[in-house]
């Protein structure tokens, strides 16, 4: 099962992936919490943006864009 | 259905909120929801008022309130900021959790998306915890079928021990269940909802451990068992909140502190911490939400965003991204001239000869000259300009933008310009800020309230005045046309133009960048904050009921700000334009103070006069600019452009000063009620001081260095 850890934003669009570790901290965790980004919970990159960052994910039913910053700290397992 | 009247102007920043009942059986209800669900859709609908909505998360960022009566008893809704959670971490949460928690809301309404249940029922499980009654809404059925998503509604009420309805918010005969469902809840006696979520055994055991202190100190008016989780999530705003709406002494109580310290200190033992302590909370309500779907929601169609996966992949392609943006600004704008100019010229000649009419009345009465002039060719003449050259521009430039507004392509316009605001340290949403400016910018600069850093705000909010408004775009639109394109209806003249307005706006958007950048690297230093921006499923937009709103809409408001703004101005102006002093009017007068300032930003002091004396509304500069020419008596009628053309190139207008006024009327001062947004906004002289200067600046120097460039050249 464990598998070599990747971030979010090494997801490549068109692969989906499940949430290991969200070690983001502060307000930002709990906003990625609320949209129901918690472990286990399969993600999928849609596509990014023209400039190669934000990058659009489905997450839970919605589509949610976050920078690449910002998915530094969450960690995945593609699948 | 876009701007309305209420929402733009000094009605943009909302003045607190007072529930006011008219009988005491009259209930009040919360409505909440996630962000984009259909909320303001749904208290339309019930209220029969005309909130802005449209197809963006964050779009209601204050809370409104509204009535409606059923055959039982009268309601007050209340239309709660979206939300994702109510755990009060950004002004929406917290407004919405304090209204919810202290407001006296005898129940709840949680619009959940249809699409999206399993996290919309997050927010309805918070709001259940809270002990409020609460009715799940399932709204955008309608999109769910059309997506093959089949929702068991008696099974989620069953699971959830609350009611469940499912509506389509814009078929309002759908709201008709929601609306029985309310009477039935508040007809019966308040029971309260049982608890919704059961937390891992050590964390229900502290909140076992704190219960009975709690419940002795609430006495019913908080809910006992929320309070004891957020006593040992130690959540010290709460806690302020409640002592100061209940007057319960929580933070004295010295039994309900001991109980919360052991309960603490166990989990703590257990190796729940603080943080831990948090995540296991948030967890336990995601799988909640998960097991109340399992079983719930059928997906008929694996995956069931293929169509807009298809249209995103083009509309923020990398090579096509960009210039789909400018091609459907250009394309909304030459609508907009294309459309405009016959109807500008039919009313404008209807309303010219109107005041003739006018003129041969006040003559055949004998009224004396100075009421003539004061009336007719003051007041009337300046409001049959506002009206016939504002009018037909923004009753077609609206609805269109509307419609892209509903369709959801605005949220894709963040998301492109996300990576430049990225490099200016700023957020992406601003770009929906700038968006709303299109139709006000006081509006602009409420909408900055999605943005959730106070620093990114303030950017934002600095920067909003580079985004021409409905005032002023007009004045664009008439000097590009008459000096760039000719009056003569050359073939093209109108893509001509549309693309030029379109430079203008891009030149907007550029002076937004640079002077974000300027300012996050100077007054506002600081990293980009955290981001995440939803994007929402394409709607097929309403077209049929935007377009006849949406036109009435701006109409109203063009005719609304003629009446209160133009006629006033009018009158005062043609005062002051034929009140004479030495010799010359007061207009001329002042003018002329000006004029050696203004020539060295290629303009003239009746140009910048005009620019001070529309300080209270953009819409009459060029009226006043008119105004002053007239006065020096050269040319009477407007009834056309060519006209307009001749009196100003008869004033020593050149292309040239045309460039310069076009570059003045972007970038110059917000107009009052923008500056008072801006003031209450951010509640600071400082900054409402800034407002006004960056942008006043940056005209300043674009006019001094375009005007120097140009008489280099020798134009």
């Amino acid at each position: 099962m464990k598998q070599e850890a990747l971030c979010l934003s090494e997801l490549a669009p068109g692969q989906t992936a499940r949430i290991v570790a969200l070690h983001t901290a502060g307000s930002m965790r709990r906003r990625l919490q609320d949209i129901g980004l918690v472990e286990n919970t399969c993600v999928r990159c849609l596509g990014r943006s023209p400039g190669g960052d934000p990058s659009a994910y489905l997450i839970r039913g919605a589509v949610i864009a976050i920078r690449a910053a910002d998915c530094r700290d969450i960690l995945i397992c593609p699948e | 259905m876009g701007l309305t009247n209420r929402s733009t102007g000094v009605h943009a920043a909302d003045a607190g909120l007072f529930i006011q009942k008219r009988a005491e059986s009259d209930r009040v209800i919360a409505l909440a929801g996630n962000p984009n669900v259909g909320k303001s859709t749904v208290f339309n609908a019930l209220t029969h008022l005309r909130q802005h909505t449209g197809n963006w998360p964050g779009k209601t960022v204050c809370c409104a309130q509204g009535r409606f009566r059923t055959a039982q008893r009268g309601y007050i809704l209340v239309d709660l900021p979206g939300t994702y959670s109510l755990m009060a971490r950004s002004a929406e949460e917290e407004a919405a959790r304090s209204f919810l928690c202290f407001g006296g809301a005898d129940a709840a309404v949680v619009v959940c998306d249809a699409t999206c249940l399993e996290r919309s029922l997050n927010l309805a499980l918070q709001t259940m915890e809270l002990g409020v009654r609460t009715v799940v809404c399932v709204n955008l059925l309608d999109e769910a079928k059309r997506k093959h998503i089949r929702i068991d509604l008696s099974r989620l009420a069953d699971r959830l021990g609350a009611p469940v309805v499912g509506t389509s918010a814009r078929k309002k005969r759908t709201l008709r269940a929601l609306t029985d469902a309310l009477d039935r809840m508040t007809g019966a006696p308040d029971s309260g909802p049982p608890a919704p979520v059961p937390y891992p055994e050590e964390i229900e055991a502290a909140v076992a451990r704190i219960l009975p202190e709690a419940e002795r100190l609430c006495r019913g008016r908080l809910n006992a068992r929320w309070l004891c989780l957020r006593l040992l999530e130690q959540d010290a705003a709460l806690l302020a909140e409640a002592e100061a709406r209940l007057g319960v002494p929580l933070g004295q109580d010295a039994a309900l502190q001991q109980a919360a310290g052991t309960a603490r200190a166990e989990l703590e033992a257990a190796g729940i911490g603080r943080e831990a302590l948090s995540d296991r909370i948030v967890s336990a309500l995601v799988a909640q939400a998960e097991r109340l779907c399992s079983g719930v929601v059928t997906h008929e169609r694996p995956v069931y965003r293929q169509a807009d996966l298809r249209i995103d992949r083009v509309l923020t392609s990398r090579l096509l991204g960009y210039p789909v943006m400018l091609a459907l600004l250009a394309f909304v704008f030459w609508l907009t001239v294309v459309g405009a100019n016959a109807p500008s010229r039919i009313l404008s000649r209807w309303l010219f000869g109107v005041q003739d009419w006018l003129t041969a009345l006040f003559h055949a009465w004998g009224a004396p000259e100075w009421l003539h002039g004061l009336l007719v060719l003051g007041m009337f003449r300046t409001m049959a300009w506002v009206v016939s050259v504002m009018l037909p521009p923004m009753a077609i430039f609206f609805p269109l933008f509307t419609l892209l507004e509903d369709l959801g392509y605005l949220p894709r316009v963040a998301y492109n310009l996300d990576r430049p605001f990225q490099r200016c340290r700023a957020c992406g949403k601003q770009a929906l800020c700038m968006c709303m400016s299109f139709g006000c910018n006081a509006a602009g600069v409420v909408g900055c309230r999605i943005i959730d850093s106070p620093r990114e705000r303030l950017l934002a909010i600095l920067t909003n005045n580079f985004i021409p408004c409905n005032g002023r775009f007009p004045m664009l639109i008439s000097l590009l046309t008459i000096f760039f394109i000719g009056t003569s209806g050359v073939p093209g003249a109108a893509l001509r133009c549309a693309l030029l307005l379109t430079g203008v706006i891009v030149l907007g958007v550029a002076m937004t960048f640079a002077v974000t950048r300027l300012l996050s690297d100077t007054l506002l230093r600081g990293e980009p904050s955290a981001f995440t921006l939803e994007l929402p499923p394409y709607r097929r937009p309403q077209v049929g009921s935007i377009l006849v709103r949406s036109v009435l809409d701006r109409t109203l408001f063009v005719l609304g700000r003629a009446a209160a703004v133009a006629a006033p101005a009018g009158m005062l102006l043609w005062a002051l334009a034929n009140t004479t002093c030495g010799g010359s009017s007061l207009l001329s007068h002042c003018a002329h103070f000006l004029d050696p300032f203004a020539q060295l930003m290629g303009l003239d002091g009746a140009i910048l006069l005009a620019f001070v004396l529309g300080f209270p509304a953009n819409e009459v500069v060029v009226p006043i600019i008119v105004m002053i020419y007239l006065s020096q008596g050269s040319l009477t009628g407007l009834e056309d452009p060519a006209a307009l053309r001749a009196l100003l190139c008869l004033n020593g207008w050149t292309w040239t000063t045309a460039v310069s006024t076009v570059l003045f009327s972007l970038m110059h001062w917000p107009c009052s009620t923008t500056l008072w947004t801006v003031r209450k906004e951010t509640g600071s002289w400082k900054w409402t001081a800034l407002a006004a200067a960056i942008p006043t600046a940056c005209g300043m120097l674009c006019c001094m260095a375009f005007t120097a460039l140009a008489r280099l050249f020798g134009a």
